[in-house]
């Protein structure tokens, strides 16, 4: 198998304070994964606030420049591709969403204009019908329709009908891998499962790779094929979703795992923090700097010290 | 509704369904264009009455923190970002406790400790704060003057999982010990199952089911509830989950009847036309819906414990 996109030991250190107190802060920590060709899948990012997810994602969309370390698409260094028509390509191919639907708009710019610019700048489309056609299907795809967005502002569409406007701008490009950093993290409960389950449908149906950023380890087990967790920089965990996420070996894993609020027992108050895991989460940390990812057979890895 | 001393009462809803707008009304924060209509909000502080939609600016101002305080939606919004932390306390606080400069820190950095919260924290500046530990600070400035009622908008919505479970448990044991009530908004349901004594659930502007927590996860009786406990997806459970289809609707043209029912999958002729009233369907246990007796949860819930436990 030939490698869609490879992050190949990427780190990311950022420097903080002033000139004669300068500190870093290691954002992202020898980072390693790849999606394959030919086999979309549903790669999640998980993590505690601060754990180095956007950093990542912006890296991987070009945004930001890793500090070690590579990031290959197609074979191709992405740091390669900062101009002209290369740009432009790998741009189509990855398509970012983020987190919150109102920062990501305009709001004094028609959410169809955004669309539409996007289809002429990276598919070259010019002609009216075909720029309607192409924002149609993009829109048809995640259950709107031009009809429902054309000439509207973004305050003028709900959370979640913006959101997926977000994600249909994306999808006009065609792309190969959609970056979606938190799409669900300011919606309610019923469009989080219509904006997942919209993911799940690019995959299965337009073949597009997803790496799915997010809190919510819920919506993670539902989709994902891969997960990736983060503490403070460092991979601590990955594997095939499930099973990592029914059985989590790495403390902060666990930590994670624990601190998911349950609505099985609806009504019980079960609010206690898993003190030990705390603990346990606490002294990996702090000894992180003597741990490796140690292979533990079906691609699964676990930060282990030593 | 009712909401009873020493009771955390949650109110659920989709984004824009009207949660701020209401407890806006309920925290005496009423400002224009933002108007009431029609009804009271009867406080009974110690057997000092006041209703919020009348009083006065002197009237809010006498028992705002000490017997009432707001949580407002973004941490952000309350913490001016240019005041260190030890001085918003003082704008807060100092007033209603009418305590000297010096038994004012001394109560604040108790308090903070209680919270948690290291003494640094007062000469920081809000930017400098964690999201978690700015909504401490936040929950800090709520309840320093031990009010008996306290209004809460989303206020975990921002935090990651470990985070948040750690600043709700804060908040209810604080609760708890002070015996104060919270009223406590978020579209998070599974928050609500974590910390809420009752929910009441608000659709397109009305409240169309209330009930103790448990009874409405388990037995909904509005299909909207139904819906929006079930679309709760759980690890361990791979089982598709419906999504709502449609859209919140306008709340300048909102649908005749039942405002509920172009996305009512057991919506009939009559939800058309005519409101249902909120009515008594069980112990504490009320609803607005024509069928309410024929809702049935989407997802059984024994089948997602034993999903749960795979
Ligand atoms: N431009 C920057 N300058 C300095 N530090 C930065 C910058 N961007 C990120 N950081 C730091 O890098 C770390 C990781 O940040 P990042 O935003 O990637 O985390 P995250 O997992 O996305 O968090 P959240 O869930 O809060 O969005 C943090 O310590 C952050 O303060
Ligand atoms: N200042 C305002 N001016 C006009 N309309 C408003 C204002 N604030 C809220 N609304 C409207 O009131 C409705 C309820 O909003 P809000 O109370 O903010 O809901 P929620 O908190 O549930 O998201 C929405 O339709 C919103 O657009
Ligand atoms: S009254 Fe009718 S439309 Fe409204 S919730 Fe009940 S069944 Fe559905
Ligand atoms: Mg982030
Ligand atoms: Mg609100």
């Amino acid at each position: 198998m030939s490698a869609l996109l490879h992050v190949d030991g990427v780190s990311k250190y950022f420097a903080m304070g002033g000139l004669l107190s300068r500190t870093q802060t290691a954002a992202v920590r020898d980072a390693n994964f790849r999606l394959e060709q030919g086999t979309p899948e549903i790669f999640t990012i998980v993590g505690e606030s601060g754990s180095g997810k956007t950093t990542l994602a912006r890296m991987i969309l070009g945004l930001e420049t890793p500090t070690e370390g590579e990031i290959r698409y197609k074979g191709n260094p992405i740091s390669g591709l900062s101009f002209g028509a290369a740009r432009r390509a790998f741009m189509t191919d990855v398509q970012p969403v983020f987190q919150n639907p109102f920062e990501a708009f305009n709001p004094l710019k028609r959410v169809d204009r955004y669309i539409e610019s996007t289809a002429k700048v990276f598919r070259g489309i010019t002609a009216r019908a075909d720029l309607d056609a192409a924002m149609d299907e993009a829109l048809a795809s995640v259950g709107l329709s031009l009809a429902e967005v054309r000439g509207r502002y973004p305050h003028e569409l709900s959370g979640g009908q913006l959101q997926r406007a977000a994600i249909a701008r994306a999808l006009v490009c065609k792309p190969k891998v959609l970056i979606a950093d938190e799409p669900v993290s300011m919606v309610d409960a019923s469009l989080r499962m219509a904006i997942v389950n919209l993911l799940r449908t690019l995959r299965d149906d337009l073949g597009v790779s997803v790496i799915y950023i997010t809190h919510d380890l819920a919506t993670a087990y539902y989709i994902s094929d891969r997960i990736m967790i983060m503490q403070k920089g460092r991979v601590v965990e990955m594997g095939a979703a499930r099973q990592v996420l029914d059985d989590p070996q790495h403390p902060y894993s666990r930590l994670l795992k624990a601190s998911v609020l349950s609505v099985t027992d609806a009504g019980q108050g079960n609010l206690e923090p898993a003190r030990d895991l705390m603990e346990a989460s606490r002294t990996a940390l702090e000894h992180a700097d003597a741990s490796r990812l140690v292979e533990q057979g079906e691609g699964r890895l676990v930060r282990m010290a030593g | 509704m009712q909401v009873e001393r020493d009771e955390i009462y949650g109110i659920a809803g989709e984004s824009s369904s009207g949660k701020t707008s209401f407890i806006k009304v309920l925290a005496a924060a009423i400002r224009p264009p933002l108007r009431v209509v029609g009804g009271s909000v009867e406080y009974n502080f110690a057997g000092q009455r006041i209703d919020s939609t009348k009083a006065s600016e002197a009237e809010i101002k006498a028992i705002r923190w000490r017997h009432l305080s707001y949580i407002m939606q973004g941490s952000m919004s309350v913490l001016n970002p240019v005041r260190r932390i030890e001085k918003t306390f003082g704008d807060f606080a100092r007033s209603p406790l009418g305590l000297d400069c010096r038994a004012f820190r001394e109560r604040i950095e108790e308090h903070l400790d209680h919270l948690k919260l290291p003494k640094s924290v007062l000469r920081a500046y809000p930017h400098e704060l964690s999201g978690g530990m700015r909504q401490r600070v936040t929950i800090g400035l709520a309840t320093v003057c031990r009010p008996e009622f306290m209004i809460a908008d989303e206020p975990t919505t921002a935090l990651d999982v470990v985070v948040q479970k750690d600043v709700l448990s804060l908040l209810r044991n604080v609760q708890k010990e002070m015996g104060a009530s919270i009223v406590f908004v978020t579209h998070d349901m599974s928050v609500h199952a974590n910390i809420a004594d009752r929910i009441g659930i608000i659709y397109a502007g009305r409240l169309v089911e209330e009930g103790p927590t448990r009874t409405l996860f388990t037995e909904p009786k509005h299909p909207y509830t139904a819906h929006l406990v079930a679309s709760l997806p759980v690890i361990g459970d791979t089982r598709p989950r419906p999504s709502l289809e449609g859209r919140p609707p306008s709340l300048a043209d909102p649908p005749q009847g039942c405002r509920f029912h172009p996305r009512c999958p057991l919506a009939i002729d009559r939800c058309k036309r005519e409101v249902p009233p909120l009515e008594t369907v069980g112990t504490r246990h009320r609803s607005a819906c024509w069928r309410a007796q024929e809702v049935e949860p989407l997802v059984r819930p024994e089948a997602t414990v034993a999903g749960a436990g795979a």
